[in-house]
């Protein structure tokens, strides 16, 4: 079985600020990976490393046995990587329906005669991508809520349906940039039961980036820490949950040490 | 408002006197700057009211309005009736001081003669009377516009809309009604709308305001609402056959701006591209026309339907090979680069190294007029209905592109480009596409005008022309296709039609721009989905 992604040594340099510092990882198709790390640590970054948006400066990223470092982010997300944002980046004043079309038409393209002359080839087009954004968004459960604005949809259902026009591309890799970040627990207890259903029922790695520990540990199958851009651990949620290392780079090396010699005590 | 009851009058009589001031002050800026002197000799309606009272008026009018606001009757109408009588006196003492003081050296437009037709030419004690009665009478007018019920404030606003709509259009109208004679004797003289004229007027838009088919109009089926719609346009399109050239010409160049206006509207209403340079495509547009069918300078000596594909097709070129360096550019910068692109066209057309093929600033002339089946298009009204036939064209198929697949990822790009790129649209081919398109449809609006004009110069290819498309997208509404008819409509047909007042309708013109962008800043026909999420 081939990976589904692949990154070696991917670095990325601004001015003198060493953003990501040679990070690998490996993730194997329909797999779930979290990247946690502290504010600034260079998770965003990575993700825009891995679509081009901000090219690597050095290292290889290959997905599905091809290497993508280097593509035009538009050829990225057509070898199937698709992501959404840290802060909503919907097409605001688009509806919610109009904003899955976009990411569907980009996989059936029309020809401009079959537009401007409606020919029945382009009518059906139109009909068999409206009904699968429409199937989409009831998937996501955003039905009937398909002709508002994306700007007056609520927090919620704006952070769902960023994620449905990600899924809308058909990716093979989903990259979502903390889909729980300011939800309350049952919310984002909702929000990790989807993820998880996203992977099932699409097939779709996805890699994610997140704050609340309870996701993360709920449904990671990997964890990678990442501090000042270097990768200091990587290993299943347990294994993260003991390591030192990790503990000294999200409280301090003090209070790390504190913490741990309680443990001792306690066991 | 609960003030004690000896307190009252007092109150009133500030209130009155506030509003007084402000009025008068209104007024003495009207005379200041000129315009109550230039309005003052044409009548609003013959030998009763002209231009410049009725500013005056209106001025009084909305003072009425503002003192009703927050009263009832009883405490509206004493305050309307002080305010109005009050600064007509004013207004009065005004001139005579200024007749004392002789401030002309100062500001010119004191003269003599304005000051006594402030007065209408009578002794001050009679003028002041006037004055007085008149104000308070436009001034009860406003309050009874606010205090009124609904359906009576609606017949009212209707007649005096329409009193002033047919005394300032009396040209328009004459030539619209030529065709039936007897109206000229009765309702407008050679020097403006006839007394009588005005009640039937006012009669005729207190009507139109009452709306009495309104609610069958609503009930109708939308098939039959729509051929009622139909048959509106049907008549609107039979306008100019059945008056004159004038109208004919109007319309043709509100034809010519929607189609550019289209053109643009894909540009920058769809994908989001500022494009200052889009005369450039039009410029092509018609010398390919004039070059291609002219009969002297003309290269090729084809028809003129023969020409225009040639149009379209370089425009679209045009469009293409400058878009690919521009296009990398974003947002303001893309505005000055294709400001730049605008000139380079016309300083290209000025150069001596084409000044043998394109004429240098002598411009092609004798441009022969396009032929259909032996039939010569010749007179503006023929002309019209071969640029609206295009125009019609041009409409569906930009309709046709904003609702398919490309027009949704022009849209996407025009939202966040960084986010369109993620997933998976070439930026690149999509904007390019755009612009080309846009150039295409430019190069078609050039190809008529090059046809109608029956000769092109570079002057008339200058930035005003794109800034004058991007004004009529934004009057219009942005991205709105029957927002580009309206802002045509508005921003070329009504300059045209204030024409008889004189080198004031500019200032009218720029005042109702930036009523628009003030009041309405969506546009007059905003994009449907805007509509809809406003309902």
């Amino acid at each position: 079985m081939t990976e589904l992604l692949r990154a070696a040594g991917v670095s990325k340099r601004f001015g003198g600020l060493l953003a990501v510092d040679r990070v690998s990882l490996a993730m194997a198709p329909g797999a779930i990976h979290a990247v946690i790390g502290p504010n600034g640590a260079g998770k965003t970054t990575l993700f825009n490393c891995l679509t081009s948006f901000t090219p690597p400066s050095a290292g290889e990223i290959w997905l599905q046995g091809a290497r993508i470092d280097g593509l035009r982010p538009d050829l990225v997300a057509a070898r199937g990587i698709a992501r959404t944002y840290q802060n909503i980046r919907l097409f605001p004043d688009l509806t919610a329906l109009e904003n899955i079309m976009v990411g569907l038409g980009v996989r059936r393209p029309e020809t401009l005669l079959g537009a401007l002359l409606a020919t029945p080839a382009h009518r059906a087009t139109v009909a068999a991508v409206e009904a699968r954004a429409r199937a989409l968004l009831l998937d996501l459960g955003l039905g009937g809520r398909g002709d508002r604005l994306a700007r007056h949809l609520s927090y919620g259902d704006q952070r769902r349906l960023e994620i449905a026009r990600a899924l809308s591309v058909q990716p093979v890799l989903l990259l979502l940039d903390e889909p729980a970040a300011g939800m309350n627990p049952v919310e984002s207890h909702a929000m990790m039961e989807l993820i998880a259903r996203i992977r099932d029922e699409h097939g779709v790695g996805i890699l994610l980036i997140e704050h609340q520990m309870r996701v993360v540990m709920g449904i990671s199958e990997q964890i990678h820490v990442l501090d000042h851009g270097v990768c200091i651990a990587a290993g299943t949620p347990a294994q993260i949950r003991a390591d030192p290392a990790v503990i000294a780079a999200y409280l301090g090396a003090r209070a790390a040490k504190h913490g741990m010699d309680a443990l001792e005590k306690r066991a | 408002m609960t003030l004690p009851a000896r307190l009252e009058p007092l109150a009133l009589a500030r209130d009155a006197t506030r509003l007084a001031l402000a009025v008068t002050g209104a007024c003495a800026g009207l005379v200041l700057v000129g315009l109550f002197g230039q309005f003052s000799n044409r009548w609003l309606v013959v030998g009763l009211l002209d231009i410049g009272h009725a500013l005056m008026l209106a001025i009084a009018l909305r003072a009425g309005m503002v003192a009703a606001r927050g009263q009832s009757w009883a405490g509206a109408v004493p305050r309307a009736l002080l305010c109005g009588a009050l600064a007509g006196v004013l207004v009065v003492l005004l001139v005579m001081a200024a007749r004392v003081a002789n401030l002309r050296w100062m500001l010119v437009s004191l003269t003599p003669v304005t000051l006594n037709r402030v007065g209408y030419m009578l002794p001050e004690q009679q003028a002041m009377l006037l004055l007085a009665a008149g104000g308070a009478a436009a001034a009860l007018l406003g309050t009874a516009l606010v205090l009124l019920p609904p359906k009576a404030r609606r017949l009212l606003m209707g007649a005096l809309l329409g009193v002033v709509l047919a005394g300032l259009l009396r040209e328009l109208i004459r030539s619209l009604l030529s065709g039936l004679g007897e109206i000229d004797g009765w309702a407008f003289s050679y020097d403006g709308l006839l007394p009588a004229g005005a009640m039937a007027a006012a009669g005729i838009g207190a009507l139109a305001a009452a709306r009495p088919g309104a609610r069958h109009f609503a009930a109708l089926p939308s098939r039959a609402r729509l051929a009622l719609q139909l048959l509106c346009l049907a008549l609107l399109l039979l306008l100019p056959a059945v008056t004159n050239d004038f109208v004919a010409q109007v319309m043709m160049l509100v034809c010519l701006y929607t189609l550019m206006g289209l053109g643009l509207n894909v540009e920058l209403g769809l994908a989001g591209l500022v494009d200052l340079g889009f005369v450039a495509f039009f410029a092509v547009g018609a010398y390919t026309v004039a070059l291609l069918t002219a009969e002297t300078a003309g290269v090729a000596h084809l028809g003129f339907f023969a020409a225009l594909p040639f149009s379209v097709l370089f425009a679209a070129l045009a469009g293409f090979l400058f878009g690919l360096p521009v296009l990398r550019v974003r947002g303001d910068y893309l505005a000055i680069a294709t400001l730049g692109l605008g000139e380079v066209i016309r300083v290209l057309v000025l150069s001596d190294m084409l000044k043998p093929l394109l004429g240098g600033a002598q411009g092609i002339v004798d441009i022969p007029k396009p032929a259909l089946f032996g039939v010569i298009l010749g007179s503006p009204t023929r002309l019209f209905y071969l640029t609206a036939a295009f125009a019609a064209l041009a409409g569906y198929c930009a309709w046709r592109l904003q609702h398919s697949g490309i027009g949704r990822r022009w849209l996407a790009v025009r939202e966040d480009e960084d986010v369109a790129q993620a997933l998976g649209i070439n930026l690149v081919q999509v904007k390019l596409m755009a612009y080309t398109i846009g150039a295409a449809f430019a190069g078609l609006a050039g190809g008529l005008f090059a046809a109608m004009a029956g000769s092109v110069f570079p002057q008339s290819f200058q930035l005003l022309v794109s800034v004058n498309v991007l004004a009529v997208l934004v009057v219009g509404g942005i991205g709105s296709l029957p927002g580009v008819v309206v802002g045509a409509a508005a921003l070329i047909g009504a300059p045209e039609v204030l024409r008889d007042l004189g080198e004031h309708r500019y200032l009218i013109y720029g005042l109702v721009i930036i009523a628009i962008v003030r009041f309405k800043p969506e546009g007059l026909s905003p994009a449907a989905i805007r509509q809809r999420e406003v309902a």
